[in-house]
């Protein structure tokens, strides 16, 4: 790799040991990668993964300490992803004194190390930081230095921004040298498609199985989908940008894409067409019978499998503020049509802080609430990590929280008629 | 003996017995209830990776593919080398990712006295070969030598 003066005066130690060993990590990452060079960062603001604090994880804020010790912390400030409780998501007593006694025994700790690292603000805890409410929405073709597989594939795709998929504490690493390695999704050669696959389906497929299906199938490299934009039409619009963030989350954690164009309707997609796709791309044909497969082919790893759900998620990635409306409507609906006043189900949506303070202002709050539905700003799959709740048999619209978790996917349709005490 | 050339990431040289996945490998959904709850043998908890699940990982040579999933993984191989629960080396048939690549590099740079030999891009052909229980040996130069 080249280094600049400046940089090679940081990894020499001239700005002291724990900054050159910040450097060292971040010239060691990008020579992995062939990287020739450092690019400045140049989004406004940085988004990290590491939200919780788990006792497991005290190295990573031992590390944290070695940083704040030596005044490294850039002025970047950031937003993070979600808390790991929340005392209105139902949980019991035992679980609760595992929560609090052997889990999450450093979060209070680990929360002041992010607002001396440069926290955005209280609210800031969130996976999917770039909606309007949260304020962390990068510009297209903008340098992030951003981990949370969740928001780097949505920056990316939507958004048009370049960000690798960097792990948690490489993330902070970036911001504090202001620079990140040029390799793989920064490159206009690494944004290239790889695959082209075909939407074939007789219906608006569901963007998680969709998503997981396409993750599982190229891993971590670029697809170009053909044949999504007649289910979800060529504007990103509320609607649009909503069924690719779940989207996107499904691909990144069942597969490892960091980046994908969806043709006629992402930003590189629409400039380039099919000059987005490299040559000798391969091919991927889904149909609805390619959908089933992948949806039965899940493990189920309840012990009963037939058990009864105790509790029900949506919302990983974070839901937005029309998911929410959009919800909220389809519960009461679905209530009515069962003849239920409550969800059968004790069932929690998630949002960020900031989406959730605007949901409260409108006149969707107490009808949801009416319903019986619980808000939270939560990570549910870190509520999930809890060997208690593990065992819980709890079901999920979210193919993410699925793959991590015990937790049982079903589509947004079948989740609503169980939880609206419909057949399941 | 068959002997494989690969690219080293992080430096080191071990012997140890392999442990195999043709799957990419999830190091959070694999890693993360071993590491929390004291598992002495680091059993691997990815439900969806039926070569691995449930098979210790604490000092074997990981063969895989690449790694996948969430952003967390990085840090989690972090974690797992800092409390010495990790594999002796992480061998991978495809070109590292950039998950696993911070990672290694992280607990190279951060830890002192902990070595996790890392090497990339052995080849389809290493990881057909390689079956778990074989012996591994790690050299410094990104040879590795496989043993039946």
């Amino acid at each position: 790799m080249i280094l600049t003066k400046e940089q090679q005066a940081i990894l020499d130690g001239e700005k002291g040991e724990t900054l050159a060993k910040v450097m060292k990590t971040l010239v060691m990452y990008g020579e992995a990668f062939e990287a020739e060079k450092l690019v400045p960062i140049t989004s406004k603001y940085n988004h990290l993964v590491t939200s919780f604090g788990l006792k497991v994880m005290a190295p990573v804020y031992d590390l944290m300490q070695q940083l704040l010790d030596a005044g490294v912390a850039s002025g970047q400030k950031f937003s993070v992803d979600p808390r790991p409780l929340d005392k209105n998501v139902p949980a019991n007593f035992l679980q609760n004194f595992v929560f609090n006694k052997f889990m999450y025994t450093k979060q209070d700790f680990y929360e002041g190390q992010l607002k001396e690292l440069g926290l955005m603000n209280d609210d800031a805890f969130t996976c999917a930081c770039y909606m309007d409410e949260v304020g962390n929405k990068p510009q297209k073709g903008e340098v992030l230095s951003w981990a949370e597989s969740s928001a780097v594939v949505y920056a990316n795709s939507v958004l048009g921004a370049r960000c690798n998929r960097n792990s948690g504490i490489i993330d902070i690493m970036g911001s504090i040298v202001g620079y990140v390695p040029y390799f793989g999704l920064l490159t206009d050669e690494g944004r290239k498609a790889t695959w082209v696959v075909k939407v074939q389906t007789t219906k608006k497929p569901e963007a998680q199985l969709l998503g997981s299906a396409i993750g599982m199938k190229v891993m971590e490299d670029v697809p170009y989908v053909v044949g999504l934009d007649q289910w979800i039409g060529n504007e990103l619009n509320d609607a649009a940008c909503a069924y690719l963030k779940d989207f996107g989350a499904a691909t990144a954690s069942n597969g490892a894409v960091g980046l994908y164009h969806i043709a006629n309707l992402t930003p590189e997609a629409v400039e380039l067409g099919e000059g987005i796709i490299a040559e000798g791309a391969q091919e991927y044909i889904i149909d609805d019978a390619e959908l089933e497969r992948v949806k039965n082919n899940y493990p189920v790893i309840w012990k009963n499998p037939d058990a009864k759900p105790k509790l029900c998620f949506i919302g990983c990635p974070h839901l937005s503020l029309e998911q929410l409306k959009e919800w909220t409507d389809n519960v009461e609906a679905a209530l009515k049509k069962n003849g239920q006043k409550k969800v059968t189900i004790p069932t929690v949506f998630t949002a960020a802080p900031k989406v959730l303070e605007a949901f409260e202002k409108t006149e969707y709050a107490s009808r949801l609430k009416a319903t019986g539905v619980i808000t939270s700003y939560i990570c549910p799959l870190m509520y999930m990590n809890n060997p208690l709740c593990k065992k819980m048999p709890v079901i999920t619209s979210s193919n993410k929280l699925r793959t991590y978790t015990s937790s049982r996917y079903y589509t947004d349709a079948e989740i609503l008629e169980a939880i609206t005490g419909g057949k399941r | 003996m068959r002997t494989f050339q690969g690219r080293v990431i992080t430096p080191g040289e071990v012997t140890a017995e392999a442990v195999v996945t043709t799957q990419g490998f999830n190091t959070l959904a694999s890693l993360q209830m071993a590491l929390q709850f004291g598992d002495k043998e680091v059993k691997c908890g990815d439900q969806n990776n039926e070569e691995l699940h449930g098979k210790p990982l604490i000092g074997k040579a990981l063969c895989l593919p690449q790694t996948i999933g969430s952003t967390t993984g990085g840090l989690v191989l972090y974690c797992a080398c800092s409390l010495q629960k990790n594999p002796a080396c992480m061998l991978f048939a495809n070109h590292i990712d950039s998950l696993a690549a911070a990672g290694a590099v992280l607990a190279d740079v951060w830890i002192e006295g902990v070595s996790m030999p890392v090497v990339d891009s052995l080849g389809d052909e290493f990881l057909q070969y390689v079956k778990d229980g074989m012996k591994i040996t790690v050299k410094a130069d990104g040879v590795v030598e496989v043993e039946e």
